[in-house]
């Protein structure tokens, strides 16, 4: 009797290490907030209070004009189209190819099947890095370079994605292929309005982490493209940084322009961002 | 693939047609490139201080967070945010946080300084050779600890519970059921962020690109960067082709090892 009241009443000292807990982790959060706080105060000072000793978080002005004035010397309504552009053509593309790719290694049976599905995952080891020259040079080739031709078609193929969903794809029950098939459907109706629907959680947390990873992808559009019109959001943003060098209250305001939607759409929509990523991170496991 | 492997034995600068060179753009990488020893020096420094400090924070942080606490799910998403974050528009705010004369990290120095007595001062971070490292391991944990975090978090929740009652029954304190239960139980995830964090820290390239340009001095010039130099900024295509094959032979042989090595430490629950 005792035992089990000292179980389920912890008692005091549990209680204070829960608030030894709770510090330590508001002090871990205000370290992770605060290059987001000084990037806030920094955006919104004059352009001499940038240079105060000891710096200040408050500004005794706030310079509103800091956004205006980022807005006209660069595009960023032209590099938030782009990106927005590059990023919706990618996920939706890398999505149809990994699906129909995915049904095929799961559902169907060919001659060579799993020859090529391992071709497939070998080339998930070699990095980025190594096929970036050629594609670079065949994009130069067609005639590609610096268009969105050459910023989506590239990425919208994916041996990692095509992996995540064949493992998804070979959880759902091969018998209501069957059922389908004997009524007389075609595999390309069984893909469309039997798997896909049923694996709509898969196709929700890849499609979080494709856009992502699109969203905030860098080396591959800084060398694809040349002109500014042609740059996305990261790549516009780093141009920027280039022309107007410690100017810091211009840039800390340009980065804030970059930041703040896809923060604010975090904020509202975190529980899925977060179990999209650790899902796609975790290979779908 | 099969491109790049032949344009690793040429020399090509896009502009006239390629020359076959055979092996020597190996072998000059391997014999004379100083630069490119230093490159290799440079991520080795930051794969070995990025991943053990990476997965120790996540590991840390998701503990903390397994536990019945208010506001868990505030904590999360704020750890979490830098992971959405734009590297390009991070890595701005620490060149600008890291500055010696007005950066927050140098003010907040010197307030330390004033408060203790004590002689320190901040350094010059992203202008000394010695510092600039540093400043972009700092800037690569804050952004991706909230990653190791969540995976993390997903192994934790995944051990039996009946484990740690288990344990407590045996007499066993908070630290030994951290150091005999948690540990070998997410040894899997464990091995899991160690493969794929060793991979990211290799490909380290937007963090040095924007916040310090690889300097001074080549301090902080990695693998990556260093194909991007040779092959978009001095137009030598065969050049940065081998290095990138470089890489490619680092990853597959830390790869290799890691798998060989994990049956010493990686738990895995029988049956499995």
């Amino acid at each position: 009797m005792m035992q089990s009241a000292k179980l389920e009443k912890p008692g005091f000292p549990v209680e204070l290490s829960n608030l030894a807990l709770h510090l330590a982790l508001l002090l871990g959060s205000v370290f992770v907030l605060l290059p987001f706080l000084w990037m806030l105060s920094t955006s919104l000072k004059e352009p001499a209070a940038d240079c105060i000793i000891p710096p200040r978080w408050i500004p005794s002005n706030f310079a509103w004009s800091n956004y205006t004035e980022a807005t006209t010397v660069m595009p960023f309504g032209r590099f938030y189209l782009n990106s927005l552009v590059v990023a919706i053509c990618v996920t939706l593309l890398q999505i149809l190819t990994a699906s129909l790719a995915a049904f095929a290694f799961a559902r169907l049976r060919f001659q060579g099947r799993d020859a090529i599905f391992l071709l497939y995952l070998a080339t998930l080891m070699i990095p980025f890095q190594v096929t970036m020259i050629p594609n670079f040079a065949l994009v130069r080739f067609l005639g590609w370079f610096d268009s969105y031709k050459a910023l989506i078609l590239p990425p919208a193929f994916s041996a990692f994605s095509t992996f995540l969903l064949r493992q998804y794809f070979r959880g759902i029950p091969l018998e209501l292929d069957e059922a389908a098939r004997i009524d007389g459907a075609s595999s390309f109706r069984i893909w469309w309005q039997i798997i896909m629907p049923l694996s709509r959680p898969a196709l929700a947390a890849l499609s979080i982490f494709t856009f992502l990873a699109s969203w905030n992808d860098f080396l591959w559009p800084l060398v694809i493209t040349n002109s500014l019109e042609m740059r996305t959001l990261p790549v516009g943003l780093s141009a920027f940084q280039g022309q107007f060098n410690v100017q810091w209250h211009l840039l800390m305001a340009g980065a804030v322009i970059a930041l703040i939607p896809v923060l604010v759409v975090y904020v509202a929509a975190q529980k899925q961002f977060i179990q999209g990523i650790t899902l796609a991170g975790m290979g779908g496991r | 693939m099969v491109g790049s492997l032949g344009l690793s034995f040429v020399r090509w600068n896009l502009l006239t047609p390629p020359t076959f060179v055979g092996l020597s753009n190996y072998t000059q990488l391997i014999a004379r490139d100083r630069i490119f020893h230093k490159v290799l020096w440079n991520t080795l420094y930051f794969t070995i201080t990025i991943v053990p400090l990476q997965l120790a924070l996540g590991l840390i942080l998701a503990v903390a967070l397994n536990q019945a606490i208010r506001g868990l799910t505030f904590y999360r998403a704020i750890y979490f945010m830098p992971v959405v974050t734009n590297i390009v528009a991070a890595a701005m705010i620490f060149q600008w946080m890291f500055n010696r004369d007005f950066g927050i990290i140098s003010a907040m120095i010197w307030r330390l300084a004033e408060v203790t007595g004590l002689p320190i001062q901040p350094p010059d971070w992203l202008n000394s050779t010695f510092w600039a490292k540093p400043a972009v391991v700092l800037l690569t944990l804050w952004k991706n600890m909230g990653f190791t975090m969540v995976i993390y978090l997903a192994g934790l929740q995944a051990i039996p519970h009946e484990l740690y009652d288990a344990a407590k029954v045996d007499g066993a304190g908070a630290l030994h059921r951290f150091r005999y239960v948690t540990i070998p139980m997410v040894s899997p995830t464990t091995f899991f962020l160690l493969v794929i964090q060793m991979i990211g820290a290799f490909q380290l390239f937007s963090e040095p690109y924007v916040m310090t340009n690889g300097g001074p001095a080549q301090a902080t010039l990695t693998i990556v960067y260093y194909i991007y130099q040779n092959a978009f900024e001095f137009g030598r295509m065969g050049k940065a082709s081998a290095i990138a094959w470089v890489l490619f032979a680092f990853i597959f042989i830390f790869t290799f090892i890691q798998i060989r090595l994990q049956r010493r430490w990686v738990h895995y629950e029988a049956g499995e």
